[in-house]
């Protein structure tokens, strides 16, 4: 064991953080759920990409800088420290690519990684349906083989940032005869296509964060398909499943949150010593974040020794969604009767992202699968409980 | 010893509940939310007919005379109907306060009977909140300054609206020069009048919050039967079960004690306020609750602008600050449960 970093990763870290202090966005961006605030986001991912900054993990060619694991959790951890924007491509960036570089042709690769690199390319992803929802292999949005295309007919739905996104990705069902797990291929297509009407649904917060998207006769040439027919089902599951447990959410998301919530609470201390269970959920809160990080940097060195991650990508999903939530039900009651004011309220103060970290935190245990199914998938395969 | 509530006042409870029901469909509150005001004057007439302003208003004034106890029903209906408080601010909190005014005070027979008929909206401003909820669409503002009650409108005052995450409420700063004309009784007088009326605003925010919680209960539960994933309704599994079953026992235990501290406020108990206090922390809890698990089992849907759930979630999370944050009202708990000579353990719970 080695708890210190190297100078490699200590020379790493500072070039990161004078970069992002030289290029930050002068003004805080919109909201990426907005087309103004959407665009701005993807400019924003342009400018990361000039110094191989939006995908560091991949390699050079493609327009990353070939960092390990150990790396992207520093570069994480300055991004966040910085409060740089949110990621609008995360959806290409750390769910598709990894499954592009394992199970994509090489004429794939080269197609889309280096485009989504630079956001020429934003991505959305396909895989809930109205009827699909915790029960995915229920898919029943069709793309039937009709010579070098496929037709597409059915209806996906929550498809995040759909509504100003390029392409999406997602799991169609290409053997009508067949049922569950089989006879799905994962597909890649444009989301402007002839016969895509694409319906924004709003959030919580009133904006449009996801979209139901409607497939009429939409053509898609069969070179969009990704691995092989019919087994959609393995590319999506199987495939680098450590980008998938690991990489969605960095412990420093988390660690920036504890920071800022201690922060809070010792501006506020007087009124929120009114009932000690604050006080106990800051802490409690820092050293879940901590814990959070110190797992994650665990399953990063074994995965650099060769390792696999299994089913503690589900461990993963209910630690930081459930620790996100108690983080920001602390900040509410901190801010007390202010908490509920909008950012455009004249007395808002400190009250800042607060809200709305608040609100976002309510999807975490849902989205990513819900942590119903995380408990189910830890009690039965990796505790081995019998099935209901 | 009998705890429980008269026939007649379960009746008036479901007449009000059978009005809502009709009147207050969510689609009806969303387009009300949606307007400047928020507020509705045809649902003020209605709620007028259904003798609501004047509940507690004293026969003398042409109300019922009735008290907390009846009010204490009806609050957790307005609720679960996602009412905004206006009506309980005026009907409730605000008669509260003008009744208790020495008889020599010109404005309360006056108002007393404008309340009674439905014919004024008050609004009251106090320290414990920063802010004074519907003080643009009040017709009287009752306002605390040094424990003295003031009077004025909100034209003689400084408003500045406060968009919160709740669509139905309307929060105003609200900047005022206290004055000989706008003071209506001194801190001697006021001083019992504001305790008892802050109490009460606290007791029927946690009313509030448990309709609140039980409608989102209730809306998680229909939910869960209808929608089906694995070919059987979600409901089915158990960890849905489990989630709503807790809300549902938060909301069960929260029920007495709102219901002894309504009892406590009607007759003066000297531990009222710690009662008031217990009820608001057990109904904010019982309401968090019931917003996380009930949004849980609604899944995406439930994170939409178009699922009900949601009105009903921001307005728990909002009210559970108002008139005390639930931290102001645990402390108050704690400093009545560790204060020298408090009746405690078996017997001590009535007196
Ligand atoms: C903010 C957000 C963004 C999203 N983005 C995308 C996206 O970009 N692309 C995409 O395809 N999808 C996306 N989703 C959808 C997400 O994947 C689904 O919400 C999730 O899979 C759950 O499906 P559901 O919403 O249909 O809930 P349901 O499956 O209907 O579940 C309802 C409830 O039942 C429970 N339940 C269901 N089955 C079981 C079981 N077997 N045991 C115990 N409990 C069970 C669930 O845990 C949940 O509590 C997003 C969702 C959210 C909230």
């Amino acid at each position: 064991m080695k708890l210190e970093y190297t100078e490699g990763q200590q020379a790493f870290r500072a070039e990161v953080r004078v970069w992002l202090a030289a290029h930050m966005p002068a003004q805080s961006l919109d909201s990426f759920d907005t087309r103004e605030g959407f665009e701005q986001h993807r400019a924003w991912e342009r400018t990361l990409s000039t110094a191989g900054f939006s995908a560091v993990t991949w390699p050079k060619v493609l327009g990353g800088r070939g960092c390990d694991l150990i790396e992207w959790l520093i570069f994480e951890e300055e991004y966040w420290r910085a409060d740089a924007p949110l990621r609008v491509n995360q959806n290409g960036v750390f769910l598709l690519a990894p499954t592009l570089m394992e199970y994509g042709s090489e004429e794939q690769k080269q197609r889309f990684l280096p485009r989504m690199a630079r956001a020429d390319d934003i991505w959305a992803q396909g895989w809930s349906e109205p009827g699909a929802g915790s029960d995915m292999a229920a898919i029943r949005c069709k793309a039937v083989r009709d010579g070098d295309d496929y037709v597409i007919n059915g209806q996906k739905i929550w498809s995040t940032r759909a509504v100003f996104a390029d392409w999406l990705f997602g799991l169609f069902r290409t053997d009508p005869a067949s049922e569950r797990h089989r006879g799905l291929s994962f597909i890649l297509l444009p989301l402007k296509l002839p016969g895509i009407e694409v319906r924004p649904i709003r959030q919580l917060d009133g904006l449009p964060g996801f979209a139901e998207i409607f497939f009429d006769d939409v053509r898609v040439p069969v070179a969009n398909r990704m691995g092989e027919e019919g087994a959609g089902w393995q590319v999506a599951m199987s495939t680098a499943g450590f980008e998938r447990g690991l990489m969605l959410r960095s412990p420093a998301r988390f660690q920036r949150t504890a920071q800022k919530l201690v922060e809070l609470y010792k501006r506020h201390q007087a009124e929120a010593d009114a009932d000690p269970s604050i006080r106990d959920a800051v802490v409690k809160s820092w050293m879940g974040a901590e814990a959070y990080a110190l797992a994650t940097y665990r399953i990063a060195s074994r995965l650099a020794a060769g390792g696999k991650i299994g089913a503690e990508a589900s461990m993963n999903k209910i630690y930081w969604s459930e620790l996100d939530l108690l983080m920001h039900e602390t900040a509410l009651r901190i801010l007390g009767a202010r908490a509920e004011l909008l950012p455009t309220a004249p007395d808002a103060g400190d009250v800042n992202g607060w809200l709305d970290g608040f609100l976002f935190a309510q999807a975490g245990p849902i989205y990513a699968g819900t942590n119903e199914i995380q408990r189910n998938i830890i009690a039965e395969r990796m505790l081995g409980m019998p099935r209901a | 010893m009998k705890f429980t509530f008269e026939p007649e006042q379960f009746a008036f409870r479901d007449a009000v509940r059978r009005f809502l029901v009709v009147e207050a469909v969510p689609e009806v509150l969303r387009a009300f939310w949606e307007t400047q005001s928020g507020r509705s004057p045809e649902m003020r007439a209605k709620v007028t007919d259904q003798g609501l302003t004047a509940l507690s208003v004293p026969e003398a004034f042409g109300g019922m005379g009735l008290n907390d106890l009846d009010w204490i029903l009806i609050l957790q209906e307005l609720g679960y109907h996602g009412i905004p408080e206006s009506l309980s601010d005026s009907a409730y909190l605000g008669v509260d306060i003008l009744r208790n005014l020495p008889d020599g005070v010109a404005l309360k027979k006056e108002w007393l009977e404008r309340i009674a008929a439905g014919k004024a909206r008050i609004a009251v401003g106090h320290p414990v909140n920063p802010f004074v909820a519907d003080a643009a669409i009040a017709d009287l503002l009752l306002l605390w300054h040094d424990d003295e009650v003031h009077a004025t409108t909100p034209d003689a005052v400084k408003l500045t609206l406060q968009p919160s995450l709740d669509q139905s409420r309307r929060l105003y700063r609200v900047e005022w020069q206290p004055s000989a004309a706008t003071r209506v009784c001194d801190a001697a007088t006021g001083a019992p009048i504001w305790r008892d009326a802050c109490d009460r605003a606290a007791l029927s925010v946690a009313s509030q919050l448990r309709g609140l919680a039980k409608r989102m209960l209730d809306l998680g539960v229909d939910y869960s039967a209808q929608r089906k994933q694995f070919g059987r309704p979600v409901g089915s599994f158990q960890a849905l079960k489990h989630h709503l079953a807790n809300v549902a026992v938060a909301v069960e235990f929260a029920g007495p004690v709102i219901h002894r501290a309504a009892y406590s406020m009607a007759h003066g108990h000297p531990q009222r306020a710690a009662h008031v206090s217990h009820a608001r922390v057990v109904a904010g809890e019982a309401a968090w609750l019931a917003a996380r698990n009930s949004m849980q089992a609604h899944g995406a849907m439930g994170y939409t602008w178009e699922t009900d759930l949601q009105m009903f979630m921001k307005h728990a999370w909002a009210l559970d600050s108002a008139w005390g944050t639930r931290a102001f009202h645990k402390s108050r708990v704690t400093a009545a449960v560790l204060a020298d000579g408090m009746a405690l353990g078996p017997g001590a719970t009535f007196i």
